[in-house]
């Protein structure tokens, strides 16, 4: 059979094309025009050439932003992904309280960004919150806006109070999809909780975890608005990750051309982390043990 | 090894279960004798799979003891029973070898590893994948994942009992039957107590020592092929067991008469005056058509030609009567009449068996 040849058809992609260009391309290509410009305002720009990109990777800012960036990330991931796998399995399976259970873990996920910086950032204060004056009047010296630590642990177990519902209801959800005889065929090979975890319940969550990982550290790696509200950055630039140096770059500092260069930097890290991770973990996902 | 004891036993899924029908297993008393095979045999819905779970300990029953060689086991976990159970639908542990799964329940009882060896070598041949033992069981077919749920389930040697729900389901037809016939001689080499579950007669029959019947949650029969094919102590045994299933037809019967639709039949034996719902039940194998006066007056809609035999489906009075007639038999257009066999005629009453009086 003849196949009929209408390049006409090209034509019905377009819709897709118009707006991909106008929701990513466009911006895209403009973020790219000003990397390589210079502009001191009035809207005139001068060529400036890769002379951002090259003072970019010299910035020692940059780096340092990098590398808390980098900590942060890791730290979360280390704490959310097994803390709401353990959730998940102690989550109960039907019934009342499984419902109960799964309202109260997607709360927080419900809760606006900037909401979830004030609620944190009033709960700490020593003056009038919660927190921070239960410690305080423990003898804790507890004040993240002075001191590096207690802002550190601020920001991250404020994420983790967070996220780690989404690591978790993913999980269950992987978990709920678990046939009864698999359990029932582990009580009968006699095995351990720990073997059954790690051999019929860890396999089948995989796919699903893989995804929470993925999502966690796209959303941690480019996360602004909580550490905003809460230390600013602070103290000092220890709380300063990437969102948040970029953003005193653009419109703190108006150095439209680092920023741009910095976005672009930005962006093809996330980009190439998550094809890292993406990679490594379909093969191990695929490996055969031949 | 063991004899299996159920004593007294039920199991409702509801928490307070009030009637009878609340009981998806109806009260049993029955020995399971130590080293035969059974089969357990009924349609969908019938309990079966409840008293599996009872038996292996994956379901605690709502009243009654279990006992294995004596020994009360009704409150123990099922890792503590020491049994073996395969699933309708094939469990293997995806990201282990083929070789690891079946050594798994055998490492997780502390195994010497030379004995593991030796008995998934031996395991594999049985089951035929000795050359896939490396692999890991992830991607393998439908199938090959049964058979390493079979073989897993038999790699212990001193299980009490080896219980199957269903375990061919999955598998191919041809493979079936392999299956089976490995699983028979399983049994003749090592004597373990067996009990497969199944809705498929000709599974129970080729598979089973002795067949239980279950219908609508209680044992209607429990007995050899041969037992359940001449004398079904239920109707529903009746009809489940044959292809085609027992004729049954309402009948007043007194002594040694019955009366059909108007028309007298002799029974060659007395049955006295059976009360409740009385019904005439006859294997088709032991009905035969006639031409003449003598027998029930029917009707022929077809005849099925099987092979090796041929099957009337007659109609009397709105009821369907089916007749077994040998390959090289005639039909004639006359023959409009059945008669039965008394030696195949069994009496019913409230579907359940009567057993003739001695003469």
């Amino acid at each position: 059979m003849n196949k009929t040849v209408n390049q006409k058809a090209w034509f019905l992609i377009l819709p897709v094309l118009v707006l991909v260009a106008f929701s990513a391309v466009i911006p895209l290509m403009t973020v790219v025009n000003y990397s390589v410009q210079d502009t001191f305002g009035n809207n005139q720009f001068f060529w400036a050439g890769l002379e951002w990109f090259k003072e970019l990777m010299s910035s020692e800012r940059m780096w340092d932003a990098l590398g808390r960036q980098i900590a942060f990330s890791s730290i979360i991931l280390f704490i959310q992904i097994p803390l709401g796998v353990f959730v998940a399995l102690n989550m109960p399976k039907k019934g009342f309280w499984a419902s109960v259970c799964l309202i109260l873990m997607s709360l927080p996920l419900l809760i606006p960004w900037n909401v979830v910086g004030t609620i944190w950032q009033i709960f700490g204060r020593v003056d009038i919150g919660l927190l921070g004056y239960t410690l305080d009047a423990m003898g804790v010296d507890y004040n993240y806006t002075q001191n590096f630590y207690a802002a550190w642990i601020t920001v991250v177990v404020m994420d983790v109070w967070h996220w780690t519902s989404l690591v978790a209801l993913l999980a269950y959800a992987g978990l709920q999809s678990i046939p009864d005889a698999y359990y029932q065929a582990a009580k009968i090979d006699q095995a351990s909780r720990w073997k059954v975890f790690r051999f019929i319940e860890l396999p089948k969550i995989m796919g699903v975890l893989m995804i929470a990982i993925l999502l966690r550290f796209m959303d941690s790696f480019m996360i602004y608005t909580e550490p905003f509200v809460v230390t600013g950055g602070g103290p000092g630039n220890s709380t300063t990750f990437l969102s948040i140096d970029l953003v005193k770059m653009a419109l703190g500092q108006f150095d439209l051309g680092p920023a741009a260069a910095f976005s672009i930097m930005y962006y093809l890290v996330i980009l190439l982390i998550s094809y890292v991770f993406y990679t490594v973990m379909t093969n191990l996902d695929k490996r055969d043990g031949h | 090894m063991a004899k299996i004891t159920l004593d007294n036993l039920a199991h409702s899924y509801l928490p307070n279960p009030a009637h009878e029908e609340d009981y998806a297993l109806k009260e049993l008393n029955h020995d399971w004798a130590d080293g035969e095979a059974y089969a357990l045999l009924g349609s969908s819905g019938c309990g079966k799979s409840t008293l599996l779970n009872i038996i292996s300990g994956l379901l605690h029953p709502s009243q009654g003891r279990i006992l294995f060689n004596d020994r009360d086991v009704t409150m123990e976990p099922t890792t503590q029973r020491n049994i073996a159970q395969v699933f309708q639908f094939p469990v293997v542990y995806d990201t282990m070898t083929v070789r690891d799964n079946l050594a798994f329940p055998l490492r997780n009882r502390g195994a010497d590893p030379a004995y593991i060896k030796d008995r998934v070598q031996q395991i594999a041949a049985m089951i035929g994948m000795e050359d896939t033992l490396n692999r890991k069981a992830r991607g393998l077919t439908a199938d090959a994942k049964q058979k390493i749920s079979l073989g897993r389930g038999m790699v212990r040697e001193d299980v009490n009992a080896l219980l199957f729900d269903e375990p061919l389901t999955v598998i191919d037809p041809h493979m079936k039957w392999e299956l089976r016939t490995q699983l028979k001689s399983l049994h003749h080499e090592f004597g373990h107590t067996m009990i497969y579950v199944t809705h498929d007669q000709t599974e129970a029959l080729t598979f089973a020592d002795k067949v239980v019947v279950m219908y609508d949650g209680r044992v209607v029969q429990m007995g050899t092929p041969q037992q359940l094919f001449e004398t079904p102590e239920h109707t529903f045994v009746g009809y489940f067991i044959g292809s085609p299933g027992m004729n049954v037809l309402e009948a007043q019967v007194t002594g040694d008469k019955a009366v059909v639709g108007g028309t007298q039949i002799s029974l060659g034996k007395g049955f006295g005056t059976p009360t409740g719902k009385v019904e005439i039940g006859v294997r088709p194998e032991f009905t035969s058509l006639a031409a003449g006066d003598a027998g029930l007056p029917v009707t022929i809609k077809r005849v099925e030609d099987v092979g090796r035999h041929k099957i009337v489906r007659a109609d009397f009075q709105g009821t369907e009567i089916n007749v077994i007639v040998a390959e090289g038999e005639n039909i004639s257009p006359d023959m409009n009449r059945i008669v039965f066999d008394p030696a195949g005629i069994n009496i019913y009453s409230d579907s359940w068996r009567i057993a003739p009086m001695v003469a």
